[in-house]
């Protein structure tokens, strides 16, 4: 017992003395959930910048309400120089030019960019729909009314909190196992350990603790500030993140194992990780969502650990669903552990050749 | 009672014969040497006894036991000195040697007396990586020796240390075996042998060339012994004193070659002419070269 304390003091001091990793782990992580849940969540679609040539009689003459809404959806300048707001839009320095031709609103906008082009022509066309309905006299029949199916508080740092910490956790885990395994073995160290009377599962014991001890501070302060800064909420079976994360921590650490007992010097365990880790970050949906990708890259990221600890931990942080629904991420992680770890024994050298 | 024991030990790398037939017996508290250059088979050969590999051929017995495959009873015995550079990451010197203390279930206060008897207390708080090459050796040797055991191994403690801190790390080293502590020894300097060991190996190729205490190796050489004095002798007056095989001069010195130092240092004394006298004996450094018929490789 006092050997295994000693060796995870050991490997817990050399952790937080150690400041690339700390910077790799924490802070760098940290970065991207304030740029993420902070930054780009509060970027709601800005106004339109429109440009006005001459009198058009569908906006001057909006009712007081209408022009309310219409000015903040548009930016509008007024001109009467029509090449000169033509000119404006190809350059981008406008979405639209607007003008009356007989009772057509012409809009002459640019195909730079598709999606404001896109937004800025459906809201015109909404008003003058609605002009239109004002016009005939009528009682709308249909009316539209958008609600989002999540908790309407939910906000974007919800959904980016869970992908992060399981891309910071992937970083500290994988790294960990591959320096500390080649570094122990270049510096004679393991063979050391080999010839002290300190059982083995002693020391993999403490690297596995420690691991998942560091695991455990990097949920906290994640969890912590997002929820103090950046407005996170928890509720429902958040805890689950918890096992979760430890399930995750253990089958990354079989991929640092594999990165360290294939090669050959500490730097090559750390690249060889970090060439695993961040493409594997990338498909798993840490950074963005993966809705959008095409089925094979699906197919790709479901053979990946961190997309399933990934949709388990947004399934049990966000979804709102039971603890129950973290059990087949779990279960499918600790497989994954158990493959990797088994392989890289096979190819574990004490010392290199 | 032997503290080692090695019958025909043997062990191939592919087609190289890293160990080749290696036999002998190390007594209890002696101090003992194996000397050779690089690749002569010594690490491999220490590697063995402290059973890190299994020998091809062979028997071993450490302390009346088989150290292979690891033996935990034994480890608690026994301590190793690997390199300088087996360290836990980023820690102090004191951290060091309080891991290494755990690791055997010894108390703190015992790891910072070791420190202290290595002459590091001063450096406690300091990294590892910031000691010096030979502050960085003696803590490596007082983590070896923290559980008192009853072997210790040390593999080229003194490589890679300027002549100032071999020479500090001999005066460490060679108290080791004082208590009836045996301690086994690779190097490859001939002069560090000569000074720590009781007896030595001298082993090139993965096998034992002589075994023999220092003293005897060079005795068995049967070496000429050379004597200068200072001033010009009449050379060829030198030739006929009695004892003398060959003379030599150099701007101010006559060097005078002999098998017979004793006689020819009265006749000189009885010419007055041991101004600034020097003899020079055979080393284990001839001696190895007059075994291997080579220039010895650092």
């Amino acid at each position: 017992m006092t050997a295994f304390r000693a060796l995870s003091a050991a490997m817990a001091k050399g952790f937080v003395r150690d400041r690339a990793s700390v910077f790799f782990s924490v802070v760098f992580p940290l970065m991207f959930l304030f740029l993420f849940g902070g930054v780009f969540a509060d970027q709601g679609q800005s106004r339109g910048d429109l440009v006005q040539i001459g009198a058009v009689p569908l906006v001057d003459d909006l009712p007081a309400g209408a022009r309310d809404a219409f000015d903040q959806s548009f930016d509008v300048s007024r001109t009467t120089d029509r090449a000169h707001a033509l000119e404006e839009v190809r350059k981008g320095d406008a979405d639209a030019a607007i003008e009356m031709s007989g009772s057509t609103l012409v809009a002459h906008y640019t195909q730079t960019d598709q999606v404001k082009a896109a937004i800025t022509q459906g809201t015109l066309q909404a008003f003058v729909d609605a002009a239109n309905a004002a016009a005939a006299g009528a009682p709308p029949a249909f009316r539209f009314r958008a609600v989002r199916v999540e908790d309407e508080s939910l906000k974007t740092i919800q959904f980016v909190t869970p992908g992060l910490l399981g891309w910071a956790v992937a970083m500290s885990a994988a790294f960990g196992a591959a320096a500390t395994l080649q570094g122990w073995r270049q510096s004679k160290l393991l063979r050391r350990l080999q010839l002290s009377p300190v059982p083995t599962r002693s020391i993999v014991g403490a690297r596995i603790g420690v691991t998942i001890g560091i695991a455990m501070v990097q949920m906290a302060i994640f969890v912590g500030l997002g929820a103090a800064v950046l407005g996170l909420r928890l509720d429902g079976t958040w805890w689950m993140a918890v096992p979760l994360l430890v399930c995750g921590t253990l089958s990354f650490m079989s991929i640092g194992l594999l990165a360290g007992a294939v090669s050959k010097t500490t730097e090559g365990a750390v690249n060889m990780a970090n060439f695993v880790v961040l493409p594997m970050a990338f498909l798993s949906g840490s950074f963005f969502p993966l809705d959008g990708a095409p089925g094979w890259l699906q197919a790709v990221s479901r053979a990946l650990p961190l997309r399933h600890l990934n949709d388990g931990m947004l399934d049990v942080m966000v979804r709102g669903q039971g603890w129950t629904a973290a059990l087949a991420p779990m279960g499918i992680l600790l497989g994954f552990t158990l493959v990797l770890t088994a392989v890289a024994a096979r190819l574990f050298r004490w010392e290199n050749a | 009672m032997a503290a080692i024991e090695v019958r025909d030990l043997a062990i191939a790398y592919g087609e190289v014969r890293a160990v080749d037939g290696v036999t002998f017996d190390i007594a209890e508290g002696e101090f003992f040497g194996i000397l050779g250059p690089n690749g002569a088979g010594k690490t491999t050969t220490l590697e063995l006894i402290e059973g890190l590999r299994r020998p091809d051929r062979g028997e071993i017995r450490l302390l009346g036991e088989n150290p292979w495959p690891r033996n935990p009873r034994l480890l608690p015995r026994i301590g190793v000195q690997l390199q300088a550079s087996a360290y836990f990451e980023r820690l102090t010197a004191r951290e060091q040697i309080r891991t290494f203390a755990a690791l055997y279930d010894v108390p703190v206060r015992r790891a910072d007396d070791w420190l202290e008897r290595v002459g590091l207390s001063d450096k406690a708080d300091a990294r590892t990586e910031d000691l010096s090459g030979g502050q960085a050796q003696r803590l490596a040797i007082a983590c070896a020796l923290v559980h008192e055991p009853e072997l210790v191994f040390l593999d080229e403690p003194t490589a890679a240390l300027d002549p100032q801190a071999r020479r500090n790390l001999w005066d460490l080293l060679s108290g080791l075996n004082e208590s009836g502590r045996t301690v086994v020894l690779t190097t490859h300097y001939m002069d560090e042998a000569e000074v720590l060991c009781d007896r030595v190996a001298i082993m090139d190729h993965g096998r034992i060339l002589e075994l023999d205490s220092p003293a005897a190796l060079v005795r068995g050489l049967d070496a000429p012994v050379h004597i200068s004095v200072r001033g010009r002798l009449d050379v060829a007056e030198a030739e006929t004193m009695p004892g003398v095989d060959a003379v030599s001069q150099d701007d101010g010195d006559t060097t005078l070659t002999t098998r017979a130092p004793a006689v020819v240092l009265t006749e000189l004394a009885a010419r007055d002419s041991l101004d600034g006298v020097r003899v020079h004996g055979a080393t284990l450094e001839d001696v190895f070269l007059q075994l291997t018929g080579r220039e010895y490789r650092a």
